[in-house]
C-alpha cells in the first residue's frame, strides 16, 4: 500500500475507534496473529517458510484459497487454510498487508 | 521515575498497599495495569502482545527465573544434536518493549483485592491478571516417584538440569542397555513430546548403541500422531522400540529409584536409564489464585481466556483446560495473543471479538525426519473445540523428501517463535 493510502487507514481507524486504536494498528481480525508462531514477523530470522507481513493481500488471499482446494502443494498449510472462512482468509490478508516487519534492537 | 513497589517496600508493603488500592493509582498512569505471572511461552508472548496492541497498558511480568529455559527441541539436547544454549532465553527484548520485569515467584494472589503477593515480599496490584504458570509434576501420583527419585530417574518434562542429567545418562550407558520410558495418561504437557523423545534416543542408540533397546511403558492405549511414529519406528528402528499401551499392562504403578526398577500390573522392568514422566498439573499458582478445579487445571472461558472461577484473572498456556487444543508452546503463544487482545479490549470498553486459533506440532522421528500435527479451533458451548474439516497430520505415505521439509520447518518454527516470545 503507498503511503498515502496507509496514512487514510490508519486515520479511518482511529475515526472508528473513537481516537482510541492503539498506536500500533488496528486490532488483529481472527486467527491472524496465530500465523507468526511459523511466519516470521520480527526482522532479521532465516526460515524456509516465507513471510506474511507486507505482502499483497490479493496473493495472500490466492495462496490461502489455493492451500484451501487442495490446488497448492503443501506440507501444513493445507490443514490449515480449511479452518477459515473466505471473508476470514480476506481479513487477515488485508490485515497483514498493512503491517510491517518488527524491529528488534 | 518513581517506582511504586519500590515506595511500597520501603513504607511497609501491607499497610500501604492497604490505604491505596493499586489498580486505582496505576490507572491514573494510563489504561490499566496487566500482571502476568510466568515468563514462559504463554506468558512472555501475552505481556508482549499487551503492549503491542496498547502501548498504554503498564505490564508487570512476574519470573522466578532470570533465564528461560525452553522445553521444545529439548529432546534434541538429550540426544547430542543440540546444546543446551540454543535451549535458553533472556528477557532483555521484553524490557526494551516497556514491560517491567520482577524476577521473584508469585506467591499468592487475591482476587478480591486484585494484588499478587511475590515471595521477596513485593505486592502487586492489578485490573488484569493473567496466570501462565505452566505445569508441575505431581509428587504424589506416582508410588515412589519423588522429587528425590527424579535424580535416579530423571523426568526431563521441565528443561535445564533434568534435561542434561538425562543427556549424561544416556552417554554413560553400556551398548546392550535398556531404556524404559514411562508416559503418563492425558492430558498432560505436550501429547507427542514422550514418543518424539523415543525416536530421538532411538536413533541415538542405533548409531551409537546399536545392541540396546527401548521399551516404553504407556498409561493410555493412544497417543498423538500414532500411526506417523508406530510407521516411521517400523521403517527407521526395526526391533530397537517396544510400546507397551495400558491395555496390555503398559501401565506403570510404582517404582523404585534405588533399583531402577519399575512396575506395573503385570511386570516388573529393570532398567539402565529410566525416564519418568509422572503426571501433572497447573503450576502450583494457579491453585494458589484459586482458579484450578479439582482436575488441577484451570477451567477458562474460551474467547477472553477468562477463569470461570475467579474474576479478573486470564488464564494461559499449558495450565488453563483449552478443550480441544493440546498443551503446547504453539498453542500457549497462540492463546497468549487472542487473549491479550481480548484484555486490551476489556480495558478500553470494546465489544470482544471471537477468536480463531491455531496449533502446529512438529516432532522429529531423526534429525531430518519431521511429522506434524495441525488443528485450528474457536469458540463454541464454552470451550475451544476444532473447526471442523481443518487440521490433522502428515500424510501416512510421503517421500522422504515430504519428512526432510517438515524437518527444516520445525527448525523455522523453533526459530521464528523463540524469537517473537523472547528476541
Ligand atoms: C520434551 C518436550 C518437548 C516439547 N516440544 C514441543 C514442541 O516441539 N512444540 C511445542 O509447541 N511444544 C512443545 N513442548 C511443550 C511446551 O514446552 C509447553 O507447552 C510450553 O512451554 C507451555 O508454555 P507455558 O507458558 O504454559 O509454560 P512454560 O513455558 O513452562 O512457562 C512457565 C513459566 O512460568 C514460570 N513460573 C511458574 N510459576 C511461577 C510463579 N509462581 N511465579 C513466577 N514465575 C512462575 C516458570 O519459571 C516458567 O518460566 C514440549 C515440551 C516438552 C517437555
Amino acid at each position: 500500500m503507498e503511503p498515502v493510502k496507509a496514512a487514510l487507514a490508519v486515520v479511518v481507524l482511529l475515526v472508528l475507534a473513537g481516537g482510541d486504536a492503539a498506536a500500533s494498528g488496528p486490532p488483529p481480525p481472527p486467527g491472524a496473529t496465530a500465523c507468526s508462531g511459523c511466519h516470521a514477523a520480527t526482522a532479521g530470522i532465516v526460515t524456509p517458510v516465507p513471510r506474511l507481513v507486507g505482502r499483497k493481500p490479493a496473493d495472500l488471499v490466492a495462496a490461502l484459497q489455493d492451500f484451501k482446494a487442495g490446488r497448492r502443494p503443501a506440507t501444513v498449510m493445507d490443514r490449515i487454510a480449511k479452518g477459515f472462512s473466505d471473508a476470514e482468509i480476506a481479513a487477515i490478508a488485508v490485515w497483514y498487508g498493512e503491517q510491517r516487519p518488527e524491529r528488534r534492537r | 521515575m518513581v517506582d511504586r513497589r519500590e515506595i511500597l517496600k520501603l513504607a511497609g508493603a501491607a499497610a500501604l498497599a492497604a490505604a491505596l488500592p493499586a489498580p486505582a493509582l496505576a490507572q491514573s498512569k494510563g489504561r490499566g495495569q496487566v500482571v502476568v505471572i510466568g515468563g514462559g511461552f504463554a506468558g512472555a508472548s501475552c505481556a508482549r502482545a499487551l503492549k503491542r496492541f496498547d502501548p498504554r497498558l503498564a505490564v508487570t511480568l512476574v519470573e522466578a527465573e532470570r533465564v528461560f529455559t525452553a522445553c521444545p527441541f529439548s529432546n534434541g539436547v538429550i540426544v547430542g544434536l543440540r546444546s543446551m544454549a540454543d535451549q535458553r532465553f533472556g528477557y532483555q527484548g521484553l524490557a526494551q518493549d516497556g514491560i517491567a520485569l520482577r524476577f521473584a515467584a508469585a506467591t499468592a494472589v487475591d482476587p478480591q483485592a486484585r494484588r499478587v503477593t511475590l515471595a521477596d515480599g513485593g505486592i502487586l496490584g492489578y485490573d488484569r491478571l493473567v496466570v501462565a504458570p505452566g505445569i508441575d509434576l505431581r509428587w504424589d501420583a506416582l508410588p515412589g516417584y519423588t522429587e528425590e527419585a527424579a535424580q535416579r530417574m530423571p523426568h526431563a518434562w521441565k528443561a535445564g538440569e533434568q534435561t542434561l542429567l538425562l543427556q549424561r545418562q544416556l552417554a554413560a550407558m553400556e551398548d546392550g542397555g535398556v531404556v524404559v520410558i514411562a508416559a503418563p495418561a492425558n492430558p498432560f504437557r505436550c501429547p507427542p513430546g514422550p514418543y518424539e523423545r523415543a525416536s530421538l534416543i532411538a536413533w541415538y542408540l542405533k548409531t551409537h548403541k546399536p545392541r540396546s533397546k527401548l521399551l516404553i511403558l504407556d498409561a493410555k492405549d493412544a497417543f498423538s500422531k500414532q500411526r506417523l511414529f508406530q510407521g516411521a519406528w517400523t521403517e527407521l528402528y526395526p526391533d530397537l522400540i517396544e510400546w507397551v499401551p495400558l491395555s496390555q499392562g503398559g501401565k506403570v504403578t510404582s517404582v523404585d529409584a534405588a533399583s531402577l526398577t519399575l512396575v506395573t500390573d503385570f511386570a516388573t522392568h529393570k532398567a539402565a536409564v529410566a525416564n519418568v514422566i509422572p503426571p501433572q498439573q497447573a503450576g502450583r499458582v494457579a491453585q494458589r489464585a484459586g482458579v484450578a478445579d479439582r482436575s488441577g487445571w484451570c477451567p477458562i472461558e474460551p474467547v477472553s481466556f477468562q477463569s470461570t472461577l475467579q474474576p479478573g484473572i486470564h488464564v494461559i498456556g499449558d495450565a488453563a483446560i483449552a478443550g480441544a487444543m493440546p498443551k503446547s508452546a504453539f498453542a500457549a503463544n497462540a492463546q497468549a495473543k487472542a487473549c491479550a487482545a481480548a484484555i486490551a479490549g476489556l480495558l478500553a470498553g470494546r465489544p470482544l471479538e471471537e477468536p480463531r486459533l491455531i496449533n502446529t506440532c512438529y516432532s522429529l522421528v531423526a534429525p531430518d525426519y519431521g511429522i506434524s500435527i495441525a488443528g485450528v479451533y474457536h469458540p463454541a458451548g464454552g470451550q475451544l473445540i476444532d473447526v471442523e474439516g481443518a487440521g490433522g497430520i502428515s500424510p501416512l505415505e510421503a517421500p522422504r523428501s515430504v519428512r526432510q521439509q517438515e524437518a527444516q520447518y520445525a527448525d523455522g518454527w523453533f526459530k521464528t517463535i523463540t524469537a517473537e516470545v523472547f528476541g
